[in-house]
């Protein structure tokens, strides 16, 4: 009989080196953007608009992808667009584990009266629809790239706090956390020290599919105009500009839609992959 | 504890929730920059007029009283009048809500007819390449959001082969007077099925990318149940009965597979409800979630704290008829 165990490894194996690699290459795009971009991404050109990506007739050399309605060329700006995608997505996805993560560790883990505050909270924001919240704090907090970071760990904390919770309170009755009790340790060092070290794998999995998630609101939210500025390009302001132009020129929307698409498939696959490897019985 | 006892501790939770939200949306409104009021009147509008009008919406008095005020009209179903069209806010939101009900709706129809045949395929063709292809598009459809799902089938049915409307819920041109706001029932019931034809391809493709996310979960769940159910006795006692491997899917292995999936359809049915906010204005499709965006925009406070705490009803009502339900058809909880 084939080894089944060999076979699933090496098909994730190649998943996850897809999935890194598209992440690295867009991190290296999102570095080096002033240097490889072909145009100024924000430079218009009224008579260079909407000029079709290289393999259609009409097509212009310096304008690989092609132009928008205002004549900018949309492969410069999808490369600066990937900043934004990816600044977010480690900053946001960052503050909102260490937030979630923390609240829902000391919820699972003393129980009591922290315990019952927090999880009333998450029940209350659970019954909040996320998108609109997300929306109305923008419209609250300003746009810029730091209301829109405030968002995203404002909305996304319950995400990390519930499952760490009902984590770490598997965790704490365990042997190993009773006896160091018992041993005298303080209850916060025993947190720290024992119950932090067995849900980090969680954190960590949660944590790479977070980063997938804020890229997401962050194109909604530009997508809605409340993002960052009108300046700065993003790949949620690209299609929210390809879907009114959508009839005239499919390319504007069609190339951040799919450097999107790959970038949040890319960390949730990522994220699953990590899943497996730290998950013992497949390992 | 009883079902009754359940219901009515359900209630009350339920109750604190809701307060909560309230309490939450309210403040963070409060907050908003730019003056609502500035923005209804003519430049060059007198101090007395601004005042005259805040006294109106009663944005003179505090924070806490404008929130008594509000909650005590709320109770009674009075949410305020709206800022930007001086409607009652209650009218505009019930106006849209059967929209965006009908568009759920659909979805979850769509999610479980596709989640349902993807997961009986599945079980049917376990071990072979079809398994393989349904596991591997599940993967995706779950990890894309439907956000992303709308703007495919934009591009895809929208654009390159437009067999699709992408925008509005119905024709402009569509000569029919509805009575009601439910388009969609009406028309099957006054038996207008070329109407019915025009809503249901103006709504089949934000429907469609609600329910992609969701049909994979479905699909996943409902395979997994069903594998293991598979290997069960009375399984095998039906096979050696000669009973042909469709026969045993359907009769014997479905109706016991099928419970935890009808559970996570329950609460995933409101991420759905979420969803429609981007949807519908994905879309151009005039529902509730569309109607939020742009009272956002417009800053109009009391509209927002209205669709809100609709959504937030619709969510904590839908939690609790599935947790309800939960309880009445599992046996354990039902005497535990």
């Amino acid at each position: 009989m084939v080894d089944g165990r060999s076979l699933v490894t090496r098909k994730m194996g190649a998943r996850l080196w897809l999935s890194g690699g598209w992440l690295v290459l867009l991190a290296l795009a999102a570095l080096f953007a002033p240097w490889i971009s072909p145009q100024d991404p924000l430079a218009q050109d009224i008579f260079a608009s909407r000029l079709p990506p290289f393999w259609q007739s009409g097509a212009e050399p310096g304008f690989p992808l092609g132009t928008d309605s205002l004549g900018r060329d949309v492969l410069s700006r999808m490369i600066h667009g990937a900043r934004v995608a990816l600044g977010v997505a480690l900053i946001a996805g960052t503050l909102t584990c260490l937030v979630g993560a923390s609240l829902g560790l000391i919820a699972g883990y003393f129980r009591g009266w922290p315990d019952l505050v927090i999880s009333r909270f998450i029940d209350i924001w659970m019954a909040f629809p996320p998108v609109l919240f997300s929306i109305l704090l923008i419209a609250v907090l300003g746009t810029g790239l730091t209301s829109i970071i405030i968002a995203i760990v404002v909305i996304d904390w319950t995400r990390f706090a519930r499952v760490i919770r009902a984590e770490a309170i598997g965790q704490g009755a365990m042997d190993y956390v009773v006896s160091a009790q018992v041993a005298g340790r303080k209850r916060f060092d025993t947190m720290i020290r024992e119950v932090l070290p067995n849900v980090l794998p969680t954190i960590v999995v949660l944590l790479t599919l977070e980063m997938g998630i804020a890229v997401i609101i962050e194109a909604i939210l530009s997508f809605v105009n409340l993002s960052i500025s009108t300046d700065q390009p993003t790949w949620g302001g690209m299609i929210s500009e390809g879907r009114i132009s959508i009839h005239q020129a499919w390319w504007v929307l069609i190339f951040p839609l799919v450097s999107l698409f790959l970038t949040v498939l890319s960390f949730s696959q990522l994220g699953e992959g990590l899943k497996d490897r730290f998950d013992p019985v497949l390992r | 504890m009883t079902l009754l006892k359940r219901a009515l501790a359900q209630l009350c939770t339920t109750a604190i929730t809701l307060f909560g939200v309230a309490i939450v949306v309210f403040f963070v409104v409060r907050v908003v920059p730019g003056n609502p009021i500035a923005m209804m009147l003519p430049p060059g509008a007198s101090a007395e007029d601004i005042s005259r009008l805040e006294a109106l919406y009663g944005l003179d008095k505090s924070i806490l009283h404008q929130f008594v005020i509000w909650l005590g009209g709320a109770v009674q179903g009075d949410l305020g009048t709206s800022i930007t069209t001086r409607q009652p806010v209650l009218e505009l939101v019930l106006s849209r809500l059967p929209a965006t009900l009908e568009l759920s709706m659909m979805a979850l129809v769509i999610a479980v007819a596709i989640g349902g045949v993807l997961a009986l395929t599945g079980t049917r063709m376990r071990g072979t390449r079809v398994e393989g292809a349904i596991d591997v598009g599940n993967g995706m459809a779950l990890s894309v959001p439907d956000f992303l799902w709308g703007l495919v089938l934009i591009l895809a049915f929208g654009v390159l082969w437009p067999i699709f409307h992408i925008s509005g819920r119905a024709s402009p041109t569509l000569d029919f007077e509805f009575a009601t706001k439910f388009y969609l029932f009406e028309s099957v019931l006054r038996l207008r099925f070329d109407v019915w034809l025009d809503l249901v391809s103006h709504m089949f493709m934000p429907a469609l990318a609600l329910a992609i996310p969701l049909a994979a979960i479905i699909a996943q769940l409902l395979k997994q149940s069903l594998k293991e159910t598979m290997h069960l006795d009375y399984v095998t006692l039906a096979r050696t009965k000669g009973y042909g491997e469709n026969s045993v899917i359907l009769r014997e292995a479905l109706p016991n597979a099928i419970l935890p999936t009808l559970t996570l359809v329950g609460v995933q049915f409101t991420f759905l409800i979420g969803g429609t906010v981007i949807i519908e204005r994905l879309f151009s499709y005039e529902g509730l979630g569309n109607m939020a965006i742009d009272a956002v925009i417009n800053r109009d406070l009391p509209l927002i704290q209205g669709i809100v705490i609709l959504f937030a009803l619709i969510f904590t009502a839908v939690n609790l008829v599935v947790d309800l339900s939960y309880a009445a058809l599992n046996p354990r909880l039902r005497h535990g």
